[in-house]
């Protein structure tokens, strides 16, 4: 088993480093699957296409009908080691076996002197064995009731976070119509604010809906009742503006979210509760 | 006493207390004729810190007409008085510290703008000396740094770390956070910083060594290094000899002094093999690892005649370490006692050794380790 990789360009450094901060607010641990340089669990997934980010990229797997690596990682770690590697040279990502599977990024730093300084960072990893792999696939989509466009992501940010202040719930409503709205009601209080004209992705037929669109009343609203602390925590996490930002639901079932860069997909799952 | 320090001075001092502070729960003040003695040291003993501010870094200095004056004051007291920094540097003119031994209060008073009068009375208590033994001169190794270089490497490790290692060859200097051998610390994230010898100033390595100590109570050093901008420059012999942080300017002198864990985690380094050094001693006194780093110190109860941190050779106990053939055969005898791991054990204040917890040994290592009292055969440890 062998992984290696090099990120020399500065933009893809920050960039990456951007990405891994986003993951490690929303999760402890999350697993590095080869092939496609994603994290998994349960709710969240987050793909980065590797030729974007990496100038080289070199993997070897279990063996080779099986080439493909899981690693489990805390992001955090990773986080802290790319922090102190920002205006590096170059840094090499590296799996390697210290007193467990590690991680080993080297940074070459600008120096003083005519030679650079190298830090370097064991970040201690699990190898997922190849029985739990389909544990870590990609989360099917959902059959959702309604997709629809998130409105500007700061503007949904603050009304979330003022929301936060009143209640521990929230429940997110949206139509065909390109109708959103996000409600709070409490003994005291209810609040809902109402958004409009945010547009509806066109599925299509790949768009596994279960009742047709064609059938659905566009004005019937779909909803979600979800944690505000969950919606608040991914909508804080972001570090740079999608270029698409969209959200799935199923009906009093889930909140489905996805954030889409040129080269990042992230999606995230919310359970809706009762 | 009556010492006046002046325009931007009086921001250095500030911000020396604040370093200070870093270090201890009390402020241990001294004037000497040397200058003014400024200490402390933290409450498991493994750091300690002197600035000392010669009478030229004061538009005025005279010391109290008793010679052997010497006090401590909760720090906080003291930074209340200089809390502002900024403002500090705004306002203030003048510092004047005076001692009013009547009334048993130190009498700071700040002269600002316009005429403004701040005035302190500080309660103190008195107290015999605060002083650890060493002796830069002695070390193996040096290295000299600016400022921000040391700041530079302190950045990637987190602020949470406590210990670092400190590893040097001919050419190459190495940081790494330093994790206890147990089963957790198998999984948590190793750091190491390599650096070339051109990145110093100064780089003079006896022999390939490599240190541990701890790296939080550095910091308070290190943000007074920066901004003053005076090189900082780093002693250290072997594992076991405290490590010595020092900002030396025309009129003032910082040490501070870090104990290291005397087990050597490169044994290749170490000249004892023997050296059982996983050996956990019964006490619990012992077994908190911060407790491997116990600087004793010996408060001097006989007056201490213009005593200055640099003061050049007294018989260096701490030295012992070095004679590695001594060490051998302590070792082989202490083999069934407590604790073998073995703590540093460094500074003395004291003036003349206490001839019945040694009764092996020479002048010359006189190491009382501040677990004496505990085992008396510790004290003839390590």
């Amino acid at each position: 088993m062998k992984f290696r990789a090099k990120i020399i360009d500065v933009g893809c450094l920050n960039h990456f480093t951007r990405v891994v901060n986003t993951v490690s607010r929303l999760t402890k641990a999350c697993v590095l699957c080869s092939g496609v340089v994603a994290s998994g669990g349960v709710s969240m997934w987050c793909e980065l296409s590797q030729g974007n980010f990496f100038d080289e990229f070199q993997l070897e797997g279990v063996s080779a009908d099986a080439n493909e690596i899981f690693l489990e990682v805390a992001p955090e770690n990773l986080s802290r080691a790319l922090k102190t590697a920002q205006n590096a040279k170059s840094v090499k990502i590296k799996l390697t076996k210290k007193s467990c599977p590690c991680l080993t990024l080297a940074a070459e730093l600008p120096s003083l002197s005519s030679v650079s300084r190298v830090v370097t960072h064991d970040i201690p990893v699990d190898v997922i064995p190849r029985r739990l792999w389909h544990d870590f696939r990609e989360p099917q989509m959902p059959d959702f009731d309604v997709s629809i466009y998130l409105p500007p992501l700061k503007t949904m940010k603050s009304v979330v976070d003022r929301m936060k202040n009143l209640s521990n719930y929230l429940v997110l409503e949206a139509n065909l119509n390109g109708e959103m709205n996000l409600k709070i009601d409490t003994d005291l209080v209810s609040v809902t604010t109402h958004f409009k004209e945010l547009g509806n992705p066109p599925w299509g037929d790949d768009g596994s809906q279960s009742s047709s669109p064609a059938h659905r009343d566009p004005d019937l609203m779909a909803e979600a009742r979800v944690e505000i602390r969950k919606l608040q925590q991914f909508l804080t996490g972001q570090q740079v503006n999608p270029s698409r930002a969209m959200c799935n639901i199923v009906d009093r079932r889930i909140l489905h979210l996805i954030f889409l860069h040129e080269d990042v997909s992230l999606q995230y799952f919310i359970p809706a509760v009762v | 006493m009556d010492c006046v320090a002046t325009g931007g001075n009086v921001k250095v001092l500030a911000k020396a207390i604040h370093s200070l502070s870093r270090i201890g729960e009390e402020l241990y003040l001294e004037p000497l004729e040397d200058g003014l003695a400024l200490r402390s040291v933290n409450s498991s003993r493994s750091a300690f810190a002197c600035f000392l501010l010669s009478p030229l870094f004061f538009q005025r200095y005279q010391t109290p007409s008793d010679q052997s004056f010497r006090c401590k004051m909760p720090i906080k007291s003291v930074q209340a008085v200089f809390k502002s920094l900024a403002s500090l540097d705004r306002s203030v003119e003048k510092c004047r510290i005076q001692l009013n031994s009547e009334k048993n209060r130190l009498t700071i008073t700040l002269h600002c703008k316009h005429g403004l009068l701040k005035t302190h009375n500080l309660s103190y208590q008195e107290c015999e000396g605060l002083q650890a033994v060493f002796d830069k001169e002695s070390c193996a190794n040096v290295l000299q740094a600016q400022p921000r270089l040391m700041v530079d490497t302190v950045l990637h490790f987190p602020p949470s770390l406590e210990e670092v290692n400190l590893s040097v060859s001919s050419d190459r200097v190495w940081l790494r956070n330093h994790v206890e051998d147990d089963a957790d610390s198998s999984r948590a994230m190793m750091t190491e910083l390599c650096l070339s010898s051109e990145e110093f100033d100064h780089f003079a390595v006896g022999s390939q060594t490599s240190v541990t100590f701890c790296l939080k109570e550095l910091r308070g050093l290190l943000v007074f290094a920066e901004s003053s901008g005076l090189p900082v420059s780093l002693y250290f012999d072997e594992p076991g000899s405290p490590v010595i942080l020092s900002v030396t300017d025309s009129v003032l002198e910082a040490n501070f002094v870090l104990a290291t864990l005397s087990e050597d985690s490169h044994p290749k380094n170490h000249v004892n093999t023997k050296h059982p050094d996983t050996e956990q001693p019964p006490d619990d006194f012992m077994s908190d690892d911060m407790d491997s780093f116990l600087i004793a110190m010996e408060t001097s109860e006989l007056p201490v005649p213009s005593h200055v941190p640099t003061s050049p050779p007294r018989p260096t106990s701490y030295r012992k370490h070095s004679f590695s053939e001594e060490e051998e055969e302590e070792e082989e005898a202490l083999a069934e006692g407590p604790p073998n791991k073995k703590f540093c054990s460094l500074f003395f204040g004291s003036v003349l050794p206490t001839p019945s917890h040694l009764p092996n040994q020479t002048m010359q290592s006189q190491e009382v380790l501040a677990s004496d009292s505990e085992d008396e055969n510790q004290t003839e440890t390590s």
